[in-house]
């Protein structure tokens, strides 16, 4: 394919959607899939051609639509006038259908207000054609605008502008280290080498996060036009995408993607008629949380145990099979065909001094909308929880939000107003992170919370070195000790030592980020460790601490054990 | 050793060259040239094959990538999604991410665990379930999530839990199928309106 027949396709795309009098979208993302989207979207495919309306009438799956609670969700567009309606079963859908089919107005029961500031307070970039488009036809993304970035790169712009233009926009790391893109992709494209790879590191591990998953899933060229776009940048001509093995779906969907792509030749040799090839490979992920480090995923990529080795030098310079390899998150390449796209100046436009664009979040737990959200950078957590969110059900109270996953930190009430930015969330110690955002309320106890991480750190260690070994499970035990009740404030100073010891020494970032949950929730809520220890409660009322054996023994052996008063 | 004499073209042990299933493996094998970084997407295939990997399977891979034993048995017991031991008839999965701890799911495996009497990541002794744990499976919005047969079923609690898996070793019916049934079902006493 050529520049003209890209345009072509995107051309005929979009005005079959114009003669469409009604397009209706089901969003067919893993949470909606499993809460019963499949039925419904069968149930209106049937009744569109019961009712011979094929024509003028489209029932889509599409990928992900956001307030993924609400689903199954269904989207009715009717002359560009939307409609969202939640909780969509086969049965309201036909009627949807057959009121929208009969001119009538269709039912309000199940419709979501247009002003919810669920949509309304989102600015939608990244996920831009997510739960608009059906990510399983090129021609859908075409006719948004998909491909014409890498074409307008290949032909009119330099592998050096292409790098420029990404620094400029000051778009960095979606991942979790905030690291500029545009430096890196400088470093790769400056490295000497006769092989160049380009990897997008699509093992979203934390516990909590699903914005990867859902772009792969919902809009998966994006993807591989921002691979493209890398390797054009960089001079590589094989891509690798590494998806996690739970996301069956999104690696289903990447695949056709690939084959799509490569029979219209937007990957492949000779990419849009220039001389840049370039081949994208999936591998997938086989359970191990320590893959989403960077060594340790291109270990795993070459077959082997996924276990980190010593940074420098850096991929970058030496990456797979010795050749320099560009590793960026799939959010980071997914934003990358905007950049270029719209360009670096309007992108350094949305967010904050430091912190350029948008970013996308997966807001969870305790809230009463739980889904995928995007919000300028800057954005404060308050706006994020009670207005998109919609607050804390049930009347109970906020109570910390961790980010970051088990690397991160929770945030309390007293910083809830906090933009939610690199430097900000630094600041307040923690991390940005990959976009995870688990709301907790009064119900949470914190040391189970930073127990829970713990456990998870645990479970993950790779091995390979001491301090993140050994220490990751002796700090669990030390936590067990405490939301059991049989630490002492001894326990809790060797625990603060070890996060001191742990973070310090180790080899990689697992290591090095484990203690995080634990300092941050010390720093916030240490009467909840004391109260713990010294009167044996937990305020939360989450940990069943048996009662001390009944006589004099127990008070004393605590204080035995070393529970100084003074201490605070 | 013997076995090669007589079958020069397959390195394989009579009783899995006999097997269907250990074509597609053979097939993946040839697919990425005998290389060896295609370890782990050989032992994936290997691992939907077969359910699990068993060592005669894993010293064939071993031997057909021209690599140690050893590194095959590191990486499939390196990686969670790799099994050494045969799996149950029907699986749950429960997952405890983030999302789905601050909304109780440890009480979940709890309920499981007592009431069919097996560990997480263990199979009951009939044979009949594999109950395991995961690490997140990105459907927090319908926490808490457990995957039956692997079909996603959200907002559980620990008695739906329970009732859903008693249903899945009885009948080896899942919340869904049992859902799309009665969808069918509906719709053939409606006419077809």
């Amino acid at each position: 394919m050529i520049r003209a027949e890209l345009k072509r396709m995107a051309e005929e795309e979009r005005q079959r959607q114009e003669r469409l009098f009604c397009r209706i979208m089901v969003c067919a993302g893993t949470p909606c899939l499993s809460a019963g989207a499949l039925p419904v979207l069968e149930a209106l495919r049937e009744a569109v051609a019961e009712s011979r309306l094929d024509a003028g009438i489209e029932a889509v799956g599409t990928g992900c639509m956001g307030p993924c609670s609400r689903g199954p969700l269904v989207k009715v567009r009717i002359r560009g006038k939307e409609t969202v309606y939640e909780r969509v079963t086969p049965e309201l859908a036909r009627q949807i259908l057959f009121s929208v089919v009969k001119g009538r107005r269709p039912p309000t029961v199940a419709a979501l207000p247009p002003e919810l500031p669920f949509f309304a307070r989102q600015m939608k970039v990244v996920l831009a054609n997510s739960g608009s488009i059906n990510p399983e036809r090129i021609e859908e993304y075409a006719a948004s605008g998909g491909y014409s970035a890498l074409s307008h790169a290949l032909h009119e712009m330099t592998p050096e502008e292409v790098c420029r233009e990404i620094s400029t926009s000051g778009l960095r790391g979606r991942g979790g280290a905030g690291y500029p893109t545009g430096v890196k992709w400088n470093l790769a494209r400056k490295a000497p080498g006769e092989r160049k790879y380009v990897v997008a590191n699509g093992d979203e591990g934390d516990p909590g996060a699903y914005m990867d998953r859902s772009v792969m899933e919902s809009d998966p060229h994006r993807v591989l036009e921002g691979m493209a776009l890398a390797g054009y940048a960089i001079g590589a001509e094989q891509g690798f995408i590494y998806v996690r093995g739970e996301y069956y779906l999104a690696g289903r969907r990447l695949e056709a993607a690939i084959r799509d792509a490569e029979r219209k030749g937007l990957l492949g040799s000779r990419v849009l008629g220039s001389n840049f090839n370039f081949r994208i490979d999936i591998r997938t992920g086989a359970g191990a949380f320590v893959c989403g480090e960077e060594t340790s995923l291109m270990a795993s990529i070459m077959g082997k145990r996924g276990q980190p080795w010593h940074r420098p030098p850096y991929p970058a310079q030496r990456g797979l099979w010795g050749s320099p390899t560009l590793i960026n998150n799939v959010e980071t390449l997914a934003a990358v065909p905007v950049v270029i796209g719209r360009g670096a100046d309007w992108f350094a436009g949305v967010g904050t001094a430091r912190s350029k664009g948008t970013k996308v979040y997966a807001l969870s737990g305790q809230v009463e909308t739980t889904g995928l959200i995007e919000v300028p950078m800057g954005t404060t957590l308050r706006e994020v929880v009670f207005e998109i969110g919609g607050g804390i059900p049930s009347g109970k109270q906020f109570k910390a939000a961790q980010t970051g996953g088990p690397s991160g930190g929770s945030i309390p009430a007293e910083h809830l107003d906090t933009p939610l930015d690199y430097e900000s969330l630094e600041a307040i110690g923690t991390i940005m992170g990959s976009g995870g955002l688990i709301i907790m309320d009064e119900t949470s106890c914190m040391p189970d919370v930073a127990s829970f991480f713990l456990d998870f750190c645990r479970d993950e260690s790779c091995g390979k070195c001491v301090p993140c070994r050994v220490g990751t499970i002796e700090m669990h035990r030390l936590l067990r000790r405490i939301t059991s009740g049989t630490a002492t404030m001894d326990d809790l100073y060797r625990l603060e030592e070890l996060c001191d010891l742990v973070g310090a020494t180790s080899l990689c970032g697992l290591g090095m980020t484990a203690p995080n949950p634990v300092v941050s929730t010390l720093r916030y809520f240490r009467a909840e460790y004391e109260a713990h220890i010294r009167e044996r409660r937990c305020p939360a009322g989450a940990c069943s601490i048996e009662p001390l054996p009944p006589g004099p023994e127990g008070p004393e052996l605590l204080h035995a054990a070393g529970a100084p008063e003074e201490a605070d | 050793m013997s076995q090669q004499k007589t079958q020069p073209e397959s390195t394989l042990p009579k009783n899995l060259a006999a097997d269907p299933r250990f074509l597609a493996v053979e097939r993946t094998i040839k697919q990425y040239q005998f290389r060896a970084d295609a370890l782990i997407e050989v032992l994936h295939v290997a691992q939907e094959a077969f359910g699990y990997l068993s060592e005669e399977l894993m010293s064939y891979v071993a031997r057909q990538l021209k690599i140690p034993y050893s590194r095959v048995y590191g990486v499939a017991t390196f990686y969670h999604f790799f099994s050494l031991e045969p799996r149950g008839k029907h699986s749950c999965v429960v997952c405890t991410g983030t999302a789905c701890y601050v909304k109780r799911s440890s009480e979940i495996v709890a309920r499981l665990e007592q009431e069919f009497d097996v560990r997480a990541g263990k199979t009951t002794a009939d044979g009949a379930l594999t109950l395991s744990t995961v690490r997140c499976l990105g459907s927090c919005g319908l926490a808490p999530v457990m995957v039956l047969d692997g079909e996603t079923v959200g907002r559980c609690s620990s008695e739906s839990a329970v009732a859903a898996v008693h249903v899945l070793i009885d009948s080896g019916r899942t919340p869904g199928s049992i859902a799309a049934e009665e969808q069918s079902r509906r719709k053939r006493r409606g006419g077809g309106a």
